[in-house]
Protein backbone atom coordinates (compact mmCIF):
# COMPACT_ATOMS: atom_id res chain seq x y z
CA UNK A 1 0.00 0.00 0.00
CA UNK A 2 1.74 3.18 -1.17
CA UNK A 3 1.89 6.23 1.04
CA UNK A 4 0.73 8.30 -1.96
CA UNK A 5 -2.79 7.16 -1.30
CA UNK A 6 -4.87 9.63 0.64
CA UNK A 7 -6.85 8.24 3.49
CA UNK A 8 -10.32 8.04 1.88
CA UNK A 9 -8.98 6.15 -1.12
CA UNK A 10 -6.93 3.91 1.12
CA UNK A 11 -10.17 2.92 2.79
CA UNK A 12 -12.00 2.46 -0.46
CA UNK A 13 -9.41 0.39 -2.28
CA UNK A 14 -7.51 -2.16 -0.26
CA UNK A 15 -5.28 -5.01 -1.38
CA UNK A 16 -2.49 -5.15 -3.96
CA UNK A 17 -2.00 -2.38 -6.53
CA UNK A 18 -4.11 -3.06 -9.64
CA UNK A 19 -2.44 -4.09 -12.90
CA UNK A 20 -3.57 -2.23 -16.01
CA UNK A 21 -3.87 -4.31 -19.17
CA UNK A 22 -0.74 -3.98 -21.40
CA UNK A 23 -0.63 -0.73 -23.32
CA UNK A 24 -1.00 -1.25 -27.07
CA UNK A 25 2.07 -0.07 -29.00
CA UNK A 26 1.61 2.82 -31.40
CA UNK A 27 5.30 3.19 -32.32
CA UNK A 28 5.03 1.40 -35.67
CA UNK A 29 2.02 3.41 -36.78
CA UNK A 30 3.64 6.71 -35.77
CA UNK A 31 6.87 5.92 -37.62
CA UNK A 32 4.95 4.93 -40.73
CA UNK A 33 2.86 8.11 -40.80
CA UNK A 34 5.99 10.26 -40.32
CA UNK A 35 7.66 8.44 -43.22
CA UNK A 36 4.64 8.97 -45.48
CA UNK A 37 4.51 12.66 -44.55
CA UNK A 38 8.24 13.08 -45.31
CA UNK A 39 7.88 11.43 -48.71
CA UNK A 40 4.89 13.61 -49.65
CA UNK A 41 6.65 16.80 -48.52
CA UNK A 42 9.83 15.88 -50.41
CA UNK A 43 7.91 15.18 -53.59
CA UNK A 44 5.96 18.45 -53.27
CA UNK A 45 9.25 20.33 -52.84
CA UNK A 46 10.47 18.86 -56.14
CA UNK A 47 7.24 19.91 -57.84
CA UNK A 48 7.44 23.55 -56.72
CA UNK A 49 11.23 23.73 -57.30
CA UNK A 50 11.91 24.61 -53.69
CA UNK A 51 15.52 25.85 -53.66
CA UNK A 52 16.20 27.96 -50.58
CA UNK A 53 19.84 28.49 -51.56
CA UNK A 54 18.81 30.69 -54.48
CA UNK A 55 17.39 33.11 -51.96
CA UNK A 56 20.92 33.50 -50.57
CA UNK A 57 22.49 33.83 -54.01
CA UNK A 58 20.06 36.59 -54.95
CA UNK A 59 20.57 38.47 -51.72
CA UNK A 60 22.09 41.35 -53.66
CA UNK A 61 18.88 41.85 -55.70
CA UNK A 62 16.82 41.86 -52.57
CA UNK A 63 19.13 44.54 -51.20
CA UNK A 64 18.33 46.88 -54.09
CA UNK A 65 14.61 46.20 -53.63
CA UNK A 66 14.83 46.95 -49.94
CA UNK A 67 16.58 50.25 -50.59
CA UNK A 68 13.56 51.40 -52.60
CA UNK A 69 11.00 50.02 -50.20
CA UNK A 70 12.60 51.65 -47.18
CA UNK A 71 12.42 55.00 -48.93
CA UNK A 72 8.78 55.41 -50.02
CA UNK A 73 7.88 58.21 -52.40
CA UNK A 74 4.98 60.46 -51.54
CA UNK A 75 4.71 62.07 -54.98
CA UNK A 76 1.36 60.40 -55.79
CA UNK A 77 0.09 59.74 -52.30
CA UNK A 78 -3.17 61.66 -52.84
CA UNK A 79 -4.05 59.50 -55.84
CA UNK A 80 -3.31 56.34 -53.87
CA UNK A 81 -5.29 57.51 -50.87
CA UNK A 82 -8.30 58.17 -53.09
CA UNK A 83 -7.91 54.69 -54.58
CA UNK A 84 -7.98 53.31 -51.02
CA UNK A 85 -11.29 55.11 -50.47
CA UNK A 86 -12.61 53.47 -53.66
CA UNK A 87 -11.38 50.12 -52.35
CA UNK A 88 -13.30 50.54 -49.09
CA UNK A 89 -16.41 51.46 -51.09
CA UNK A 90 -16.04 48.33 -53.24
CA UNK A 91 -15.82 46.18 -50.12
CA UNK A 92 -18.75 48.01 -48.49
CA UNK A 93 -21.14 47.50 -51.40
CA UNK A 94 -19.75 44.06 -52.09
CA UNK A 95 -20.70 43.08 -48.54
CA UNK A 96 -24.16 44.64 -48.89
CA UNK A 97 -24.73 42.70 -52.09
CA UNK A 98 -23.48 39.57 -50.33
CA UNK A 99 -26.07 40.02 -47.56
CA UNK A 100 -28.85 40.40 -50.15
CA UNK A 101 -27.71 37.13 -51.75
CA UNK A 102 -27.02 35.32 -48.48
CA UNK A 103 -30.36 35.87 -46.71
CA UNK A 104 -32.64 33.98 -49.12
CA UNK A 105 -30.01 31.33 -49.88
CA UNK A 106 -29.23 30.86 -46.18
CA UNK A 107 -32.91 30.53 -45.24
CA UNK A 108 -33.56 27.97 -47.98
CA UNK A 109 -30.28 26.17 -47.32
CA UNK A 110 -31.01 25.49 -43.64
CA UNK A 111 -32.50 22.01 -43.41
CA UNK A 112 -34.78 22.97 -40.52
CA UNK A 113 -36.39 25.81 -42.51
CA UNK A 114 -36.33 24.61 -46.12
CA UNK A 115 -39.89 24.20 -47.44
CA UNK A 116 -38.83 21.41 -49.80
CA UNK A 117 -35.71 19.19 -50.04
CA UNK A 118 -35.30 20.19 -53.69
CA UNK A 119 -35.08 23.89 -52.79
CA UNK A 120 -32.70 23.04 -49.95
CA UNK A 121 -30.33 21.20 -52.29
CA UNK A 122 -30.62 23.87 -54.97
CA UNK A 123 -29.73 26.61 -52.48
CA UNK A 124 -26.83 24.58 -51.09
CA UNK A 125 -25.37 23.90 -54.54
CA UNK A 126 -25.66 27.55 -55.59
CA UNK A 127 -23.82 28.58 -52.42
CA UNK A 128 -21.17 25.92 -53.08
CA UNK A 129 -20.67 27.31 -56.59
CA UNK A 130 -20.36 30.89 -55.34
CA UNK A 131 -17.84 29.85 -52.72
CA UNK A 132 -15.85 27.48 -54.89
CA UNK A 133 -15.08 30.09 -57.55
CA UNK A 134 -12.54 32.61 -56.30
CA UNK A 135 -13.49 36.29 -56.35
CA UNK A 136 -10.67 36.93 -58.83
CA UNK A 137 -12.21 34.54 -61.33
CA UNK A 138 -15.57 36.26 -60.90
CA UNK A 139 -13.82 39.61 -61.36
CA UNK A 140 -12.26 38.48 -64.66
CA UNK A 141 -15.72 37.39 -65.83
CA UNK A 142 -17.42 40.62 -64.77
CA UNK A 143 -14.71 42.76 -66.32
CA UNK A 144 -15.58 41.26 -69.69
CA UNK A 145 -19.29 41.75 -68.95
CA UNK A 146 -19.47 45.27 -67.46
CA UNK A 147 -16.00 46.60 -68.33
CA UNK A 148 -13.00 47.52 -66.20
CA UNK A 149 -13.61 49.32 -62.94
CA UNK A 150 -14.89 49.18 -59.36
CA UNK A 151 -18.36 47.97 -60.38
CA UNK A 152 -16.96 44.71 -61.73
CA UNK A 153 -14.93 44.29 -58.53
CA UNK A 154 -17.94 44.89 -56.34
CA UNK A 155 -20.04 42.33 -58.25
CA UNK A 156 -17.28 39.74 -57.96
CA UNK A 157 -16.88 40.27 -54.21
CA UNK A 158 -20.64 40.31 -53.68
CA UNK A 159 -21.20 36.96 -55.36
CA UNK A 160 -18.34 35.13 -53.69
CA UNK A 161 -19.01 36.57 -50.23
CA UNK A 162 -22.73 35.95 -50.75
CA UNK A 163 -21.98 32.25 -51.00
CA UNK A 164 -19.81 32.30 -47.89
CA UNK A 165 -22.26 34.33 -45.79
CA UNK A 166 -25.18 32.22 -46.98
CA UNK A 167 -23.41 29.07 -45.83
CA UNK A 168 -22.60 30.61 -42.43
CA UNK A 169 -26.19 31.84 -42.09
CA UNK A 170 -27.69 28.44 -42.83
CA UNK A 171 -25.37 26.77 -40.30
CA UNK A 172 -26.44 29.36 -37.71
CA UNK A 173 -30.11 28.72 -38.44
CA UNK A 174 -29.62 24.98 -38.12
CA UNK A 175 -28.34 25.49 -34.58
CA UNK A 176 -31.32 27.47 -33.26
CA UNK A 177 -33.55 26.32 -30.41
CA UNK A 178 -36.73 24.81 -31.93
CA UNK A 179 -38.68 25.39 -28.70
CA UNK A 180 -38.61 29.16 -29.15
CA UNK A 181 -39.88 28.79 -32.71
CA UNK A 182 -42.64 26.44 -31.54
CA UNK A 183 -43.71 29.10 -29.04
CA UNK A 184 -44.38 31.49 -31.92
CA UNK A 185 -45.88 28.88 -34.26
CA UNK A 186 -48.31 27.77 -31.57
CA UNK A 187 -50.10 31.13 -31.42
CA UNK A 188 -51.08 30.68 -35.07
CA UNK A 189 -48.74 33.34 -36.42
CA UNK A 190 -48.26 33.62 -40.18
CA UNK A 191 -45.09 32.13 -41.65
CA UNK A 192 -43.10 35.33 -42.13
CA UNK A 193 -43.90 36.30 -38.55
CA UNK A 194 -42.68 32.94 -37.30
CA UNK A 195 -39.34 33.65 -38.97
CA UNK A 196 -39.30 37.29 -37.89
CA UNK A 197 -40.08 36.61 -34.23
CA UNK A 198 -38.94 33.03 -33.68
CA UNK A 199 -35.83 32.72 -35.87
CA UNK A 200 -34.36 36.20 -36.47
CA UNK A 201 -33.78 37.17 -32.82
CA UNK A 202 -31.92 33.91 -32.30
CA UNK A 203 -29.53 34.29 -35.24
CA UNK A 204 -29.02 38.06 -35.39
CA UNK A 205 -25.94 38.46 -33.15
CA UNK A 206 -24.07 35.65 -34.87
CA UNK A 207 -25.02 36.82 -38.32
CA UNK A 208 -23.88 40.40 -37.62
CA UNK A 209 -20.59 39.06 -36.36
CA UNK A 210 -20.13 37.02 -39.55
CA UNK A 211 -20.95 40.04 -41.70
CA UNK A 212 -18.24 42.10 -39.99
CA UNK A 213 -15.76 39.26 -40.35
CA UNK A 214 -16.46 38.99 -44.06
CA UNK A 215 -16.28 42.77 -44.47
CA UNK A 216 -12.73 42.68 -43.11
CA UNK A 217 -11.88 39.90 -45.53
CA UNK A 218 -13.57 41.81 -48.39
CA UNK A 219 -11.34 44.82 -47.69
CA UNK A 220 -8.28 42.60 -48.16
CA UNK A 221 -9.68 41.10 -51.37
CA UNK A 222 -10.76 44.50 -52.71
CA UNK A 223 -7.25 45.83 -52.20
CA UNK A 224 -5.90 43.38 -54.77
CA UNK A 225 -8.88 42.87 -57.06
CA UNK A 226 -7.74 45.89 -59.12
CA UNK A 227 -4.94 43.68 -60.46
CA UNK A 228 -7.45 41.98 -62.73
CA UNK A 229 -9.28 45.20 -63.57
CA UNK A 230 -11.73 45.28 -60.67
CA UNK A 231 -10.90 48.87 -59.64
CA UNK A 232 -9.37 50.30 -56.50
CA UNK A 233 -5.80 50.42 -55.16
CA UNK A 234 -4.96 46.96 -56.51
CA UNK A 235 -4.28 48.30 -59.99
CA UNK A 236 -1.59 50.67 -58.69
CA UNK A 237 -0.09 47.91 -56.58
CA UNK A 238 0.23 45.75 -59.68
CA UNK A 239 1.44 48.63 -61.85
CA UNK A 240 4.19 49.89 -59.53
CA UNK A 241 5.52 46.44 -58.68
CA UNK A 242 5.65 45.37 -62.33
CA UNK A 243 7.44 48.56 -63.32
CA UNK A 244 10.04 47.96 -60.55
CA UNK A 245 8.95 51.31 -59.19
CA UNK A 246 9.94 50.24 -55.67
CA UNK A 247 9.50 53.59 -53.92
CA UNK A 248 5.94 54.00 -55.24
CA UNK A 249 5.08 50.36 -54.50
CA UNK A 250 6.21 50.90 -50.92
CA UNK A 251 3.76 53.77 -50.54
CA UNK A 252 0.90 51.69 -51.90
CA UNK A 253 1.68 48.79 -49.58
CA UNK A 254 1.92 51.10 -46.60
CA UNK A 255 -1.49 52.60 -47.40
CA UNK A 256 -3.07 49.15 -47.80
CA UNK A 257 -1.66 47.96 -44.49
CA UNK A 258 -2.91 51.12 -42.80
CA UNK A 259 -6.36 50.72 -44.33
CA UNK A 260 -6.67 47.07 -43.30
CA UNK A 261 -5.59 47.86 -39.73
CA UNK A 262 -8.08 50.74 -39.45
CA UNK A 263 -10.98 48.62 -40.74
CA UNK A 264 -10.09 45.73 -38.42
CA UNK A 265 -10.02 48.01 -35.39
CA UNK A 266 -13.28 49.66 -36.40
CA UNK A 267 -15.12 46.40 -36.97
CA UNK A 268 -13.85 44.97 -33.70
CA UNK A 269 -15.38 47.99 -31.96
CA UNK A 270 -18.69 47.61 -33.77
CA UNK A 271 -18.78 43.93 -32.90
CA UNK A 272 -18.24 44.68 -29.22
CA UNK A 273 -20.97 47.32 -29.30
CA UNK A 274 -23.51 45.09 -31.07
CA UNK A 275 -23.02 41.80 -29.27
CA UNK B 1 -64.47 35.25 -28.53
CA UNK B 2 -64.14 33.34 -25.33
CA UNK B 3 -66.86 30.77 -25.90
CA UNK B 4 -64.82 27.64 -25.41
CA UNK B 5 -65.88 24.80 -27.68
CA UNK B 6 -66.88 21.38 -26.51
CA UNK B 7 -63.93 19.07 -27.17
CA UNK B 8 -64.89 15.56 -28.22
CA UNK B 9 -62.31 12.80 -28.42
CA UNK B 10 -63.75 9.82 -30.23
CA UNK B 11 -61.75 6.57 -30.03
CA UNK B 12 -58.49 8.48 -30.59
CA UNK B 13 -55.44 6.39 -31.49
CA UNK B 14 -51.93 7.45 -32.34
CA UNK B 15 -49.09 5.18 -33.42
CA UNK B 16 -45.39 5.90 -33.76
CA UNK B 17 -44.23 3.28 -36.24
CA UNK B 18 -45.39 0.00 -34.69
CA UNK B 19 -45.93 1.35 -31.20
CA UNK B 20 -49.25 2.57 -29.90
CA UNK B 21 -48.87 5.80 -27.97
CA UNK B 22 -52.63 6.25 -27.66
CA UNK B 23 -55.45 3.78 -28.10
CA UNK B 24 -59.21 4.11 -27.98
CA UNK B 25 -59.24 7.32 -25.94
CA UNK B 26 -62.79 8.62 -25.74
CA UNK B 27 -63.80 11.65 -23.69
CA UNK B 28 -65.91 14.77 -23.91
CA UNK B 29 -64.49 17.91 -22.33
CA UNK B 30 -67.05 20.56 -21.51
CA UNK B 31 -66.36 24.29 -21.95
CA UNK B 32 -64.56 25.87 -19.01
CA UNK B 33 -63.47 22.62 -17.44
CA UNK B 34 -60.05 22.35 -15.79
CA UNK B 35 -58.83 18.92 -16.85
CA UNK B 36 -55.65 17.31 -15.58
CA UNK B 37 -54.11 14.46 -17.55
CA UNK B 38 -51.98 12.27 -15.31
CA UNK B 39 -49.84 9.25 -15.91
CA UNK B 40 -46.25 8.04 -15.98
CA UNK B 41 -43.67 9.22 -18.50
CA UNK B 42 -44.48 7.53 -21.78
CA UNK B 43 -48.14 7.00 -20.88
CA UNK B 44 -49.19 9.17 -23.84
CA UNK B 45 -49.89 12.48 -22.09
CA UNK B 46 -47.74 14.60 -24.38
CA UNK B 47 -48.95 12.74 -27.46
CA UNK B 48 -52.54 13.45 -26.52
CA UNK B 49 -51.77 17.14 -25.99
CA UNK B 50 -49.91 17.32 -29.30
CA UNK B 51 -52.90 15.79 -31.06
CA UNK B 52 -55.20 18.35 -29.42
CA UNK B 53 -52.85 21.15 -30.46
CA UNK B 54 -52.87 19.77 -33.99
CA UNK B 55 -49.08 19.56 -34.09
CA UNK B 56 -49.42 15.88 -35.00
CA UNK B 57 -52.41 14.14 -36.60
CA UNK B 58 -54.26 11.25 -34.97
CA UNK B 59 -53.85 7.80 -36.56
CA UNK B 60 -57.30 6.56 -35.64
CA UNK B 61 -60.53 8.09 -34.42
CA UNK B 62 -61.20 11.82 -34.38
CA UNK B 63 -60.93 14.96 -32.29
CA UNK B 64 -63.56 17.65 -32.66
CA UNK B 65 -63.48 21.20 -31.31
CA UNK B 66 -67.13 22.26 -31.47
CA UNK B 67 -68.17 21.01 -34.87
CA UNK B 68 -64.66 21.32 -36.34
CA UNK B 69 -62.82 18.06 -37.00
CA UNK B 70 -59.08 18.67 -36.44
CA UNK B 71 -58.04 16.25 -39.18
CA UNK B 72 -59.59 18.57 -41.76
CA UNK B 73 -57.49 21.59 -40.76
CA UNK B 74 -54.93 23.00 -43.19
CA UNK B 75 -53.31 26.32 -44.00
CA UNK B 76 -55.16 29.34 -42.66
CA UNK B 77 -57.83 27.21 -40.92
CA UNK B 78 -55.04 25.45 -39.02
CA UNK B 79 -53.52 28.80 -38.04
CA UNK B 80 -56.94 29.90 -36.82
CA UNK B 81 -57.18 26.76 -34.71
CA UNK B 82 -53.73 27.45 -33.26
CA UNK B 83 -54.82 31.00 -32.45
CA UNK B 84 -57.79 29.64 -30.49
CA UNK B 85 -55.63 27.19 -28.56
CA UNK B 86 -52.96 28.55 -26.22
CA UNK B 87 -49.93 26.41 -25.45
CA UNK B 88 -47.97 26.41 -22.20
CA UNK B 89 -44.73 24.43 -22.21
CA UNK B 90 -42.51 22.93 -19.56
CA UNK B 91 -39.58 24.96 -20.94
CA UNK B 92 -41.74 28.12 -21.40
CA UNK B 93 -40.62 28.48 -25.06
CA UNK B 94 -40.34 32.26 -24.95
CA UNK B 95 -38.09 33.92 -27.50
CA UNK B 96 -35.23 34.44 -25.10
CA UNK B 97 -33.55 37.41 -26.76
CA UNK B 98 -36.78 39.39 -27.11
CA UNK B 99 -38.14 41.68 -24.42
CA UNK B 100 -41.00 40.55 -22.19
CA UNK B 101 -43.37 42.95 -23.95
CA UNK B 102 -42.50 41.59 -27.41
CA UNK B 103 -43.06 38.05 -26.18
CA UNK B 104 -46.55 38.97 -25.01
CA UNK B 105 -47.22 40.85 -28.24
CA UNK B 106 -46.42 37.64 -30.14
CA UNK B 107 -49.78 36.47 -28.79
CA UNK B 108 -51.40 39.33 -30.73
CA UNK B 109 -49.90 38.26 -34.08
CA UNK B 110 -52.84 36.13 -35.24
CA UNK B 111 -55.27 39.00 -34.54
CA UNK B 112 -53.51 41.60 -36.67
CA UNK B 113 -55.05 42.49 -40.00
CA UNK B 114 -54.05 44.59 -43.00
CA UNK B 115 -51.02 46.84 -42.69
CA UNK B 116 -50.68 46.10 -38.98
CA UNK B 117 -49.69 42.57 -39.86
CA UNK B 118 -46.80 43.82 -41.98
CA UNK B 119 -45.84 46.51 -39.50
CA UNK B 120 -45.47 43.79 -36.86
CA UNK B 121 -42.56 42.35 -38.85
CA UNK B 122 -40.71 45.57 -38.00
CA UNK B 123 -41.76 45.14 -34.32
CA UNK B 124 -44.37 47.88 -34.65
CA UNK B 125 -47.63 47.34 -32.76
CA UNK B 126 -50.25 50.04 -32.35
CA UNK B 127 -51.41 51.47 -29.02
CA UNK B 128 -54.39 49.16 -28.62
CA UNK B 129 -52.18 46.06 -28.97
CA UNK B 130 -49.80 47.52 -26.40
CA UNK B 131 -52.72 48.11 -24.04
CA UNK B 132 -53.86 44.50 -24.32
CA UNK B 133 -50.31 43.26 -23.71
CA UNK B 134 -49.82 45.51 -20.67
CA UNK B 135 -53.17 44.42 -19.18
CA UNK B 136 -52.13 40.79 -19.56
CA UNK B 137 -48.72 41.41 -18.00
CA UNK B 138 -50.34 43.30 -15.14
CA UNK B 139 -52.69 40.38 -14.56
CA UNK B 140 -49.76 38.04 -13.95
CA UNK B 141 -48.00 40.72 -11.88
CA UNK B 142 -45.03 41.36 -14.15
CA UNK B 143 -45.69 44.93 -15.29
CA UNK B 144 -42.32 46.06 -13.91
CA UNK B 145 -40.43 43.55 -16.09
CA UNK B 146 -41.92 44.77 -19.36
CA UNK B 147 -38.66 46.10 -20.89
CA UNK B 148 -36.43 43.26 -19.69
CA UNK B 149 -35.19 40.54 -21.98
CA UNK B 150 -37.05 37.26 -21.46
CA UNK B 151 -33.87 35.33 -20.63
CA UNK B 152 -33.14 37.60 -17.66
CA UNK B 153 -36.25 36.31 -15.86
CA UNK B 154 -36.50 33.39 -13.47
CA UNK B 155 -38.30 30.22 -14.54
CA UNK B 156 -41.47 31.06 -12.66
CA UNK B 157 -41.53 34.56 -14.14
CA UNK B 158 -40.99 33.20 -17.64
CA UNK B 159 -43.94 30.87 -17.22
CA UNK B 160 -46.05 33.82 -16.08
CA UNK B 161 -44.99 35.73 -19.22
CA UNK B 162 -46.06 32.68 -21.23
CA UNK B 163 -49.47 32.86 -19.54
CA UNK B 164 -49.70 36.60 -20.30
CA UNK B 165 -48.89 35.75 -23.90
CA UNK B 166 -51.79 33.31 -24.27
CA UNK B 167 -54.10 35.76 -22.48
CA UNK B 168 -53.13 38.32 -25.12
CA UNK B 169 -53.81 35.63 -27.69
CA UNK B 170 -57.42 35.51 -26.37
CA UNK B 171 -57.53 31.75 -26.52
CA UNK B 172 -60.58 29.59 -25.88
CA UNK B 173 -58.60 26.58 -24.76
CA UNK B 174 -55.29 26.34 -22.89
CA UNK B 175 -53.15 23.25 -23.35
CA UNK B 176 -50.38 23.04 -20.77
CA UNK B 177 -47.65 20.42 -21.15
CA UNK B 178 -46.09 19.89 -17.71
CA UNK B 179 -46.43 23.61 -16.88
CA UNK B 180 -44.82 23.32 -13.45
CA UNK B 181 -42.38 20.44 -13.88
CA UNK B 182 -39.37 22.80 -14.13
CA UNK B 183 -40.48 25.03 -11.28
CA UNK B 184 -40.11 24.96 -7.51
CA UNK B 185 -43.12 24.31 -5.29
CA UNK B 186 -43.97 27.96 -4.64
CA UNK B 187 -43.81 29.00 -8.29
CA UNK B 188 -45.61 25.83 -9.30
CA UNK B 189 -48.52 26.62 -7.01
CA UNK B 190 -48.60 30.22 -8.27
CA UNK B 191 -48.80 29.05 -11.90
CA UNK B 192 -51.47 26.46 -11.12
CA UNK B 193 -53.56 29.02 -9.22
CA UNK B 194 -53.28 31.45 -12.12
CA UNK B 195 -54.41 28.79 -14.57
CA UNK B 196 -57.27 27.81 -12.25
CA UNK B 197 -58.36 31.44 -11.92
CA UNK B 198 -58.32 31.87 -15.71
CA UNK B 199 -60.39 28.71 -16.16
CA UNK B 200 -62.90 29.72 -13.50
CA UNK B 201 -63.33 33.43 -14.23
CA UNK B 202 -62.93 33.57 -18.01
CA UNK B 203 -64.55 30.21 -18.72
CA UNK B 204 -61.50 29.03 -20.69
CA UNK B 205 -61.00 25.28 -20.88
CA UNK B 206 -57.65 24.23 -19.44
CA UNK B 207 -56.12 20.85 -20.20
CA UNK B 208 -52.87 20.27 -18.33
CA UNK B 209 -50.45 17.34 -18.32
CA UNK B 210 -49.23 16.82 -14.79
CA UNK B 211 -47.14 14.05 -13.37
CA UNK B 212 -47.76 15.20 -9.81
CA UNK B 213 -51.03 13.69 -8.63
CA UNK B 214 -51.15 16.31 -5.85
CA UNK B 215 -51.50 19.20 -8.30
CA UNK B 216 -54.26 17.34 -10.11
CA UNK B 217 -56.10 16.70 -6.81
CA UNK B 218 -55.86 20.32 -5.74
CA UNK B 219 -56.60 22.26 -8.92
CA UNK B 220 -58.46 20.13 -11.45
CA UNK B 221 -62.22 19.71 -11.88
CA UNK B 222 -61.66 16.48 -13.67
CA UNK B 223 -58.82 14.02 -14.07
CA UNK B 224 -57.98 11.78 -17.01
CA UNK B 225 -55.56 8.99 -16.13
CA UNK B 226 -53.52 7.40 -18.91
CA UNK B 227 -51.55 4.17 -18.78
CA UNK B 228 -49.72 2.80 -21.82
CA UNK B 229 -51.89 4.92 -24.08
CA UNK B 230 -55.19 3.74 -22.63
CA UNK B 231 -57.61 5.94 -20.70
CA UNK B 232 -57.79 4.16 -17.32
CA UNK B 233 -59.48 6.82 -15.24
CA UNK B 234 -61.95 9.59 -16.01
CA UNK B 235 -63.61 11.37 -13.14
CA UNK B 236 -63.43 13.98 -10.44
CA UNK B 237 -60.24 14.24 -8.35
CA UNK B 238 -62.21 12.84 -5.41
CA UNK B 239 -62.18 9.49 -7.15
CA UNK B 240 -58.37 9.40 -7.18
CA UNK B 241 -58.00 6.77 -4.48
CA UNK B 242 -54.73 5.07 -3.61
CA UNK B 243 -55.75 2.07 -5.70
CA UNK B 244 -56.40 4.20 -8.77
CA UNK B 245 -53.05 5.97 -8.38
CA UNK B 246 -51.17 2.72 -7.88
CA UNK B 247 -52.94 1.34 -10.91
CA UNK B 248 -51.81 4.32 -13.00
CA UNK B 249 -48.30 4.74 -11.65
CA UNK B 250 -47.56 1.26 -10.33
CA UNK B 251 -44.44 -0.46 -11.54
CA UNK B 252 -45.94 -1.89 -14.70
CA UNK B 253 -43.11 -1.80 -17.22
CA UNK B 254 -43.93 0.42 -20.13
CA UNK B 255 -42.50 0.14 -23.62
CA UNK B 256 -44.32 3.18 -24.95
CA UNK B 257 -42.05 5.52 -26.94
CA UNK B 258 -41.15 8.97 -25.73
CA UNK B 259 -42.46 11.99 -27.58
CA UNK B 260 -40.70 12.78 -30.85
CA UNK B 261 -39.81 16.46 -30.97
CA UNK B 262 -41.45 18.61 -33.61
CA UNK B 263 -38.76 20.15 -35.81
CA UNK B 264 -38.70 23.80 -36.79
CA UNK B 265 -39.39 22.93 -40.41
CA UNK B 266 -42.44 20.85 -39.51
CA UNK B 267 -43.68 23.65 -37.31
CA UNK B 268 -43.45 26.25 -40.05
CA UNK B 269 -44.22 24.39 -43.24
CA UNK B 270 -46.46 21.54 -42.17
CA UNK B 271 -49.40 23.94 -42.18
CA UNK B 272 -49.48 24.24 -45.96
Amino acid sequence: MGQLLTKPLANLHVGPAPQAPPRPSTLGRNLLSMLVLAVVLGWAAQVIELRPLELLRDLGNIGTFLKGYLNPSFAHVRLYAWQCVITVCIALWGTVMAIVIAVPLGLLGAHNLAPHPLLYHAARRVMDLFRAVNEFVFALMFVTAVGLGPFAGMLALGIHTGGVLGKLLSETIEAIDPGQVEGVTAVGAPRLHIIGFGVVPQILPNFLSYILLRFESDIRSASVIGMVGGGGIGFYLWDTIRAFNDREAATVILLIVGMVICVDILSARIRRAVI
Amino acid sequence: MLDSPCIVLDRVGRRFEAKHALEQVTATIRPGEFVAIIGKSGAGKTTLLRCLACSIPVSKGSIRFGDQDLAALHGSALRLHRARVGMIYQQFNLVRRLRVLDNVLIGRLPHLTGWRRWAALGRYFDASQHEVALRCLDHVGLLDRVWQRADTLSGGEQQRVAIAKILAQETQVILADEPVASLDVMNGALIMETLQRIAASAGITVIANLHHVEYARRYADRVLGLRNGHLMFDGSPVGLTEEVVTDLFGDVPTDAPGPTPVTVGEAIWASS
